[in-house]
């Protein structure tokens, strides 16, 4: 495998201060965020007339009927383009020039956009709703065959390209850190750095790491302020993407004699772990969020689907991953400060040995390596990963209640554990 | 059902607060200097107004009501218009309206901002919702990106190219160098205009005007109150607003003034030829250049030939920004709407100086305001006469 080498940054040069892209949004723009996070092409539309609109109004500029989301086709001619060479704010006036279009939607309303590598009105475009570095949903015009996105560096500065970071994974023994890793190197990641807890123990996975280039394994317990300290103290400052893979799993009915020592196990790793490592690697990432061609760029929690509908045979697991999200949005916001994404991907059931018990579909370890490199490809906040997991989050946001009643009757995952 | 005609309404006092790049001093503290300008060129107390008329985006948290308390008026017409540069001919219809009806006898119109290091900026980032959420995130370049992606498909729609703007660019320098109160005083070539630093092509730098802070402000009265005061004014012949004009065309190639200028010319009761000088609201060269074509003082399509046929210096055979508009004047915010009113005033009295219109009898004053989004939202004009 080819390994790229990538020039190290003048120690002499002062760290830029992280600037962040003008974020304040109306609180209907936000209908977009979640969209954007997700990486669904959904624009304001008409529930009366179907007319779509933009920029999202309170109301239908055609019926004055109610507005609401709705997937839209991606394509769009440029009408107009031009380049913002001396911009008003500090966040574009240290990037420009910038490339604006004005870009007729196809499906009818005209939209200010950020502009690929394209300069001639007429072109058709290919329209992307994602986030900006400050975290908030925007347009951006592209070729329309998807093509030459590397190049782009106004793309390049919204997503989380792994080419040219060094990247830490935090636990070796999760079920997919091989193949997470091996998408990470060929994606041109410059460094993966993988944890292992209880480093005395075999490792069957040390040969197929170690024989990737420019990935290393070092002792991280995720238990231990000690460990993560120590850890941060040697390579915090050098961490551009952390993907955070440690997991207990423990599935266990709460009245189990089990259930208070396994619970309280999987919350020392997958929520106290996640606090641990906040501290440790949070400040310096959201420091470097702009510093050069190797700016900090995203963390990763892989969590459980189960921390946002939580089956009783998985309890204490399920409560662990539910405070692991909320404290997500705390990582999130302090991170945010740096321009630093956070994703969080979501999983139900894996191919793990601890969910053996599980009936398929189990989402593979390959599946999920891709799903995080998707993620960071695009930029993206939140990503949900198999059938199982898409069903329980739509079964989620159609009504929370049958959901809960769902799987307090085993309908869902009857016996399993 | 056509307007009824203007019967008797007269403008005067024309007031200009000599403008500064930036000032210390609050919007209200131009508003007040204006209001004592006014009532100096009347010979009256400011509290003889009876109408108060004020166009600003930079008086938060007040708006006009406060500043009657602060300033000891008791209009019975008070009218207060954050709308850009089309808000001095809004104001001017609304006020004409009042002292027609009778429902106030002096009407003070003003148009003042003030202007910090870092009021453009702010005024950006919070300017409407529209911008907020679909605009300045995307790239931040103001004013100047949004009119540079118009500019672009305006341009070549019209066949008109950026040294068919320099004669406008060009000769604004040139009136502004016989206004003392202009803030450019440089001469400016055609070379310099077309060499200038991109900004947001075709926007260039002398495609751009300095904010900048200051106050415009004039008197609407009926001409019997005016000829009992003794003051000299010009008559208020014709006007149109529209706002939000065509919302279907997918980029600005006209403004709302294509829809309402037969209305303006027939109330008028004249032809482009009987017009003696222009003020249109100049915050680009090339969105003057719309007004001229939209307005019809040229043919559709005609625009670049115009452009290339005339001299619009005060001297010159369309006489046009004569006080050397925003581009070399400055741009004092809402100011910039009632500027070309003012001058016009002016000119129509004789009291425009070493920029005199020789003969000058009737001049059309357009305005033009309010990037909300992808375009600009008012248009307006209204004909001004000689006494």
């Amino acid at each position: 495998m080819m390994v790229e080498h990538f020039p190290r940054k003048n120690p002499l040069l002062r760290t830029q201060t992280p600037l962040l892209p003008p974020a304040a949004r109306s609180r209907a723009a936000h209908l977009l965020t979640a969209a954007a996070c997700a990486g669904r092409f959904e624009l304001p539309c008409c529930t009366t007339c179907n007319a779509f609109a933009w920029p999202i109004p309170e109301a239908c500029p055609k019926c004055m009927g109610e507005i609401a989301l709705r997937k839209a086709p991606q394509g769009g001619e440029l009408l107009s383009a031009t380049v913002a060479e001396v911009p008003a704010d500090p966040y574009f006036r240290e990037r420009a020039p910038w490339r604006v279009g004005l870009v007729k939607l196809d499906c009818g309303p005209i939209a200010v956009t950020h502009l690929g590598p394209l300069k001639e009105p007429g072109a058709r475009v290919n329209v992307t709703l994602m986030l900006d570095r400050a975290g908030q949903a925007v347009l951006h015009a592209g070729p329309q065959k998807g093509g030459a996105m590397q190049d782009d560096p106004q793309w390049q500065d919204m997503v989380a390209n792994p080419r040219g970071r060094r990247i830490l994974i935090t636990d070796a023994r999760h079920f997919c850190a091989i193949p997470l890793t091996q998408a990470l190197v060929k994606a041109g990641a410059a460094e993966v750095t993988l944890g292992l807890h209880d480093s005395w123990k075999p490792f069957e996975g040390r040969g197929a790491l170690e024989s990737l280039p420019c990935v290393k394994i070092e002792s991280l317990d995720l238990g231990s302020d000690r460990s993560i300290q120590d850890m941060a103290a040697q390579i915090g400052g050098k961490i551009e993407i952390l993907i955070n893979t440690a997991d207990v799993l423990r599935p266990g009915w709460l009245m189990s004699p089990r259930a208070p020592v396994e619970a309280k196990a999987v919350m020392e790793i997958v929520a106290f772990g996640l606090m641990r490592l906040a501290r440790g690697f949070g400040p310096a990432m959201a420091s470097r969020g702009a510093d050069g061609a190797r700016s900090a760029v995203a963390w990763v929690n892989l969590l459980s689907v189960f921390g946002r509908a939580h089956p009783p045979e998985l309890a204490g697991y399920a409560a662990a991953h539910a405070a692991a999200l909320a404290l997500s949005h705390a990582v999130r916001a302090e991170l945010a400060t740096g321009g630093v994404r956070l994703m969080t991907v979501l999983t139900g059931p894996t191919e793990d040995e601890w969910f053996q018990a599980f009936p398929p579909p189990r989402v593979s370890a390959d599946a999920l390596a891709k799903a995080v490199l998707d993620g960071l490809m695009r930029g993206l906040e939140e990503v949900v990963v198999g059938d199982v997991a898409r069903d329980l989050m739509a079964r989620l946001e159609e009504n929370p209640k049958a959901i809960e009643r769902e799987l307090a009757q085993g309908r869902m995952y009857g016996g399993a554990a | 059902m056509s307007a009824a005609p203007y019967t008797s309404v007269v403008l005067c006092c024309p007031v200009t607060v000599d403008y500064t790049r930036h000032s210390i001093r609050p919007a209200a503290w131009w508003v007040a200097r204006a209001l004592a300008g006014l009532a100096a060129a009347a010979g009256l107390s400011h509290r003889d107004f009876d109408g108060f008329s004020l166009a600003s985006f930079t008086l938060g948290p007040d708006s006009a009501i406060g500043l009657t308390q602060q300033f000891g008026l008791s209009p019975r017409f008070l009218d207060f218009l954050p709308l850009g540069g089309v808000a001095g001919i809004v104001g001017l219809r609304r006020a004409a309206r009042a002292v027609q009806a009778g429902d106030a006898d002096a009407i003070a119109c003003i148009g003042a901002d003030t202007n910090g290091p870092h009021w453009f900026r702010h005024s950006l980032e919070t300017f409407s919702r529209a911008s907020q959420d679909a605009v300045y995130p995307y790239g931040s370049g103001g004013p100047n990106v949004s009119f540079a992606l118009i500019a672009r498909a305006w341009m070549a729609a019209n066949g008109v190219r950026r040294e068919d703007l320099a004669r406008l660019a060009v000769d604004s320098r040139t009136n502004a160098r016989a206004n003392p109160n202009a803030l450019m005083q440089k001469a400016l070539t055609e070379e310099e205009y077309l060499a200038a630093r991109p900004i947001a092509p075709p926007i260039h730098l002398f495609d751009c005007v300095m904010p900048c802070a200051g106050a415009e402000a004039f008197l609407v009265m009926r001409e019997a109150t005016a000829q009992a005061l003794g003051l000299t004014f010009v008559r208020l012949a014709a006007a149109i607003e529209r706002h939000n004009a065509f919302p279907d065309d997918p980029v600005m190639l006209r403004g709302g003034w294509v829809q309402d200028r037969d209305q303006l010319w027939s109330m008028a009761g004249v032809t482009p030829g009987a017009v003696d000088l222009v003020q249109t609201y100049d915050d680009y060269p090339f969105i003057s250049a719309m007004q001229f074509q939209d307005l019809g003082l040229c043919g559709p399509g005609e625009v670049a030939d115009y452009l290339r046929a005339h001299d619009f210096t005060h001297s010159g055979d369309r006489p046009h920004n004569t006080s050397g508009g925003q581009l070399s004047g400055g741009q004092a915010g809402c100011a910039g709407g009632h500027l070309g009113l003012v001058e016009a005033i002016r000119q129509l009295t004789g009291t425009a100086g070493a920029r005199q219109v020789k003969g000058a009898k009737r001049a059309l004053v357009s305005g033009f305001g309010m990037i909300n989004f992808d375009r600009g939202l008012g248009s307006a004009a209204a004909m001004l006469e000689a006494a």
